[in-house]
């Protein structure tokens, strides 16, 4: 049982870093508590799995300090952090069977055989392993080598903290969520610190309480699932997270109306303010494809929009348009009324986000 | 469980490499066997022995002598070669140029001819102005590979395990590198021992490059020849006469074409035959022994 603290922590694989393109983790304070779920999403080489193994010990990060419980473990080998790990592919010993490769944590710690045998038995249990325990871990299915490298990290009681690295990769689809939903009980049932990387949104949402969005060595935001959805930290998480993500408008303040290049946005009075009081020349106004609505005519506050192409896709429809040259997605629900070539948008006020150097600012709404 | 559909069809596509097959292996075998049932003493006087070459091989005291020794031969630089190329590649830097330089220096042996090795050997062993032999002169050790037979035996394996150890070193570096290091890293998290990673993780990863470096030595020194032909000469007496020496002797010094023929034979079935035992034991041994039944 563990909370997890990383503290300034930084991480360079070069030995003199000198700029922040030298770092796959830069200096970042976070707190993992004890008995959560969480999840770290970010795309590949976004520094998520280095920073799993710095947790888990595999790694020794160049600065700042890691704490278990508050004490530090910068140089404890995994071996001595009480943490288990499950990688991508899955590992197992080949020439064992699933009870002695179950065993095997147990017995390199010279555990007794008496009370080897009802751990296992237990944890295969909860696994649904036992039919195979006599098997040859060799010949199992990816599914379940990945239970047993998972049922390793579980049979010994001292366990912290279980982290997974992309567990799902070698999956078949279907059996997924069931591995998925395995994970969440084993989760309620052992009051374990889970620490589950991936690079999918679904993935991390369905199995995690809390996300952390990790974006160039850093995390940008972490929240719930929800609040990643309705308030993304950064445009990477509005860009992220979703389907599809984000859209984007680089604007600026120009006699007192929103500029999106030459077009003036017609925001309300509010956003208008914020943009002018950002003070930066890389300012964005995000909005979800949720929230553009789009007619054949024009309306209040509409903007002309040239249609590219509109998806069906069951139970929505995925409309891209171009605004002022650059492309859009829009979601209009199941049934929504024809649009021809050129039509015209409305972006919903209070579902406009404002950006300022790529991170949210509140817009004072009043 | 079968529903694989019989189409006799498929043995078409498999003539090409019959006929390959063929020409590189079964019709010269079969001019063996043409000579082997035969006594052959000019172009037009040839008469059908039937097995009687193959009788008198298998009785043959001296050829059973150099069989005998060839196995353990065989046995004793398998049993040298193998844990010493395992060791040497478990302690082989994985990165950088040192792995590179080392790589270099350990393939070295290989690249010799086998009879240049042969003379390295013979010139590096002799008394008078070789560095091993004078060495152990100096030193007071009785050593001489013309008069002494253990000694011209020690030399030769120690010549064997010199030349070809690197191939089994190379071989099972191959096989370690291709371990992904998640294993090593679950190991450690499973608070595994450096003899449990060897035994349950490295040493499994390497079966299959194992049976490849066994056959292949297997053979390979089966047959040796030309190396302590050059050395010992088959001395002193006959005590480092292996096989293909004694053949050699056979057809080319004696010109026994059917005898020789017949030995060719026995000879090819031997290695045939240990080798296939050797290899559905490693692959016997692999198989899931209990897949049934419970723990």
């Amino acid at each position: 049982m563990a909370e997890i603290t990383l503290k300034g922590l930084a991480h360079s694989y070069s030995k003199s870093p000198s700029s922040h393109s030298d770092y796959a983790i830069r200096q970042m304070d976070h707190v993992w508590h004890q008995g959560g779920a969480y999840a770290l999403l970010g795309p590949s080489g976004c520094g998520k799995s280095t920073l799993l193994n710095i947790i888990s010990g595999l790694l020794e990060p160049s600065e700042g300090d890691v704490l278990f419980d508050g004490h530090r473990v910068n140089e404890l080998p995994p071996e001595e952090r009480n943490i288990a790990q499950v990688f991508q592919f899955p590992v197992i010993y080949d020439t064992m069977t699933v009870y002695d490769n179950l065993a095997f944590p147990l017995r390199n710690m010279n555990t007794p055989e008496y009370k080897v045998d009802p751990k296992v038995r237990e944890i295969a249990d909860i696994l649904d392993l036992t039919p195979l325990l006599s098997r040859k871990a060799k010949n199992l299915t990816a599914d379940e080598k990945q239970k047993v490298s998972m049922g390793r990290g579980l049979v010994r009681d001292d366990v912290s903290a279980i982290l997974f690295d992309e567990p799902l990769t070698v999956i078949d689809p279907q059996l997924k969520w069931k591995l998925r939903r395995k994970l969440k009980e084993i989760h309620e049932r052992f009051n374990i610190t889970m620490i589950y990387v991936t690079h999918d949104q679904l993935e991390a949402s369905t199995f995690a309480d809390k996300i952390a969005v990790m974006y160039d060595g850093q995390v940008v935001q972490f929240g719930t699932p929800r609040e990643l959805f309705e308030k993304p930290a950064h445009t990477f998480v509005g860009y992220f997270i979703g389907s599809p993500g984000m859209n984007f408008m680089s604007v600026s303040h120009q006699a007192g109306k929103v500029m999106f290049g030459e077009l003036p946005l017609p925001v309300n009075e509010a956003v208008s303010r914020s943009v002018a009081a950002a003070g930066s020349s890389n300012i964005k106004l995000g909005i979800r494809p949720e929230f553009i609505t789009v007619s054949q005519t024009p309306e209040a506050n509409s903007v002309p929009i040239e249609v590219v192409n509109l998806q069906d896709l069951g139970t929505y429809s995925l409309l891209s348009f171009t605004l002022n040259g650059q492309l859009f997605k829009a979601r209009l629900p199941e049934g929504h009324a024809p649009v021809g070539d050129a039509a015209h948008a409305v972006f919903s006020d209070q579902h406009i986000a404002l950006y300022v150097d790529e991170y949210l600012v509140e817009i004072g709404h009043e | 469980m079968n529903n694989k559909v019989l189409n006799n069809r498929a043995w078409l596509l498999v003539l090409p490499m019959l006929v390959l097959v063929a020409f590189s292996a079964i019709i010269p075998l079969m001019t063996v066997v043409n000579y082997s049932v035969q006594d052959v003493l000019g172009p037009n006087a040839r008469f059908f022995t039937g097995t009687e070459w193959f009788h008198s091989i298998l009785n043959d005291a001296s050829l059973r002598n150099a069989f005998v020794r060839q196995i353990l031969f065989s046995l004793t630089i398998l049993a040298i070669q193998v844990p010493l190329g395992i060791g040497i590649a478990l302690i082989m830097p994985k990165r950088g140029w040192q792995a590179s330089a080392v790589l270099i220096l350990i393939t070295l042996p290989l690249l010799i001819p086998w009879n240049v090795v042969g003379s390295i050997w013979q010139i590096f062993t002799r008394g008078d102005i070789g560095l091993m032999g004078w060495g152990l002169r100096e030193l007071g050790i009785n050593y001489n590979i013309t008069r002494n037979a253990g000694d011209a035996w020690a030399t030769i394996i120690l010549m064997d395990v010199w030349h070809w150890t690197p191939l089994v070193a190379m071989l099972c570096y191959s096989g370690l590198r291709s371990i992904p290091e998640a294993y090593y890293q679950a190991a450690r998290i499973d608070r595994a021992s450096k003899w449990a990673i060897f035994r349950y993780i490295q040493l499994p990863k390497l079966t299959n490059v194992l049976v490849i470096a066994v056959l292949l030595r297997f053979m390979h020194s089966f047959m040796i020849y030309a190396e302590p032909f050059v050395l010992t000469g088959g001395g002193p007496g006959s005590s480092t006469t292996f096989l293909s020496q004694s053949l050699a002797t056979m057809a080319i010094g004696q010109q026994d074409l059917g005898p020789s023929a017949a030995f060719s034979i026995i000879y090819f079935l031997v290695i045939l035959l240990v080798s296939w035992v050797f290899y559905t034991t490693i692959m016997h041994m692999q198989k899931d022994k209990n897949p049934h039944g419970g723990a």
